[in-house]
């Protein structure tokens, strides 16, 4: 029974900080902000959104740099205090948060994952982006799929919906009405 | 709290604004005055998906706003005089009637839908060719927030543009609105391409897209069987603070809980 001795525990203790530890942290601050969710899309987290865009982690601060969805987005606010409160709870402190506008967001950062869980919650994920986003006037022929019934037999009926990314389309088959995330 | 509550004029020695103070704030008044105008249709649209139209339309307007208030702030609090202080609230609440540089377009009174979608038309028209050119300025956070912006612009100019259609194209009675709204509305819409010397300086020259803002709404009338007018009188004047009557309503209700009770937060 060798007890180490104390500078020697010291001198691990400061090795970790320097080699590993900021790594760690930044690897734990990115998997706590993959708990935070969308206050307007509860089925999604900002990380599915693709609105994190990067972390930055030092011993004296914790840098979060978001974008936001839509200019006027009211989310961003809830966002950012919801990402400080997560991250204080775990111990982080001077944590800051920083809003990027460019480059802007767009849906093509949506992960795999978010657009599976959007249709598996009713919302019909965007779709590619070259198929839309243009200035075309009454673009009606868009094929938006029912989230429902799968069937691409839909139409629009407000290129607005209850938040500023959804539209409100309605099923011809079902004819159940359902909010489309919109190619942005 | 003290410095955030004085407004540049009520200085007895303002500043003197420079051109890009000056060219973020005409942009920055542009939309608040237009979203709080269009927000006015909140619980009132003609049908329910066409009030959440409008009024998400507005959340954009009002965001684009924030967006260069802040920046206007950051530029203003570089600058020279060491007693103020903006922010964007101190920029959206305490200045004057006379300090705002939006156009007279947006100012305009709601009237009945015809006219709300032809001012929103006019304008969407204007700003969609405005931040094509913006998005590409050297001024990064101009071009960040324009290249942000457009793609939202994009939304609002191809929905007035159908509204434009649909009412001109449609029943005699929507027609005749359309007409009545072209009368009232057409005389601020040359205004939008006059440059104002801090527009010029700040290396914008929207006389530039005058011509294809026509062109676009040659197109547009056209397929909703509207005449566009021709040589008829133009009124200015916004952009250098000279506003119509509306304004001063408008700041009445926009700023009244801030200047009632300054520095109120909730």
């Amino acid at each position: 029974m060798v007890k180490p001795q104390p500078p020697l525990k010291g001198l691990l203790k400061n090795m970790s900080i320097e080699t590993f530890s900021s790594a760690e942290k930044q690897k734990q601050v990115w998997s706590l902000l993959e708990t935070i969710v969308d206050p307007e899309v509860p089925v999604l987290t900002i990380t599915d959104l693709g609105i994190v865009r990067e972390v930055k982690y030092s011993e004296s601060e914790t840098e979060i740099v978001i974008t936001p969805t839509y200019t006027g987005c009211p989310a961003m606010d809830i966002i950012a205090m919801h990402i400080k409160l997560a991250l204080t709870e775990e111990g982080f402190k001077n944590i800051k948060i920083t809003t990027v506008l460019s480059p802007a967001w767009t849906t093509d950062w949506m992960t795999e994952e978010g657009k599976r869980k959007l249709k598996e919650y009713g919302i019909t994920p965007p779709n590619p982006r070259q198929q839309v986003c243009n200035n075309d006037l009454f673009m009606v022929n868009e094929a938006i799929q029912c989230p429902h019934c799968n069937s691409y037999h839909t139409h629009r009926v407000s290129e607005f919906g209850s938040t500023a990314c959804k539209a409100l389309y309605q099923c011809d088959d079902c004819q159940e009405p359902f909010d489309y995330f919109k190619c942005h | 709290m003290e410095k955030k509550i004085q407004t540049l004029a009520s200085l007895k020695t303002p500043p003197k604004e420079g051109f890009k103070e000056a060219f973020v704030l005409h942009l920055a008044d542009n939309v608040l005055i237009l979203g709080q105008r269009n927000a006015e249709w909140c619980g009132h649209g003609p049908v329910l998906e066409q009030d959440i139209a409008i009024t998400n339309i507005s959340l954009d307007l009002i965001g684009q706003a924030r967006n260069f208030y802040q920046y206007a702030a950051t530029l203003i609090n570089q600058s020279t005089h060491p007693s103020i202080s903006a922010t964007e609230d101190s920029l959206c609440y305490l200045r004057t009637e006379r300090e705002f540089k939006n156009c007279l377009l947006v100012e305009q009174p709601n009237g009945d839908w015809a006219q709300t979608i032809l001012k929103q038309f006019l304008f969407s028209n204007y700003q969609y060719l405005l931040y094509q050119q913006m998005q590409h300025h050297p001024d990064e956070q101009l071009a960040a927030i324009a290249a942000k912006a457009l793609k939202e612009v994009t939304y609002h100019l191809r929905w007035s543009s159908e509204w434009v259609i649909r009412l001109g194209d449609g029943t005699e009675e929507s027609h005749n609105r359309m007409l009545k709204a072209i009368d009232g509305l057409w005389c601020y819409r040359e205004e939008l391409f006059e440059p104002a010397a801090y527009e010029l300086e700040a290396g914008i020259d929207i006389s530039l897209i005058k011509n294809e803002a026509l062109m676009k709404i040659k197109e547009v009338f056209d397929e909703a069987g509207l005449p566009v007018p021709v040589n008829t009188f133009m009124q200015t004047g916004g952009k250098e603070g000279k506003h119509t009557e509306y304004l001063g309503y408008i700041l009445t209700e926009l700023q009244y809980l801030q200047r009632t009770y300054p520095g109120a937060e909730w």
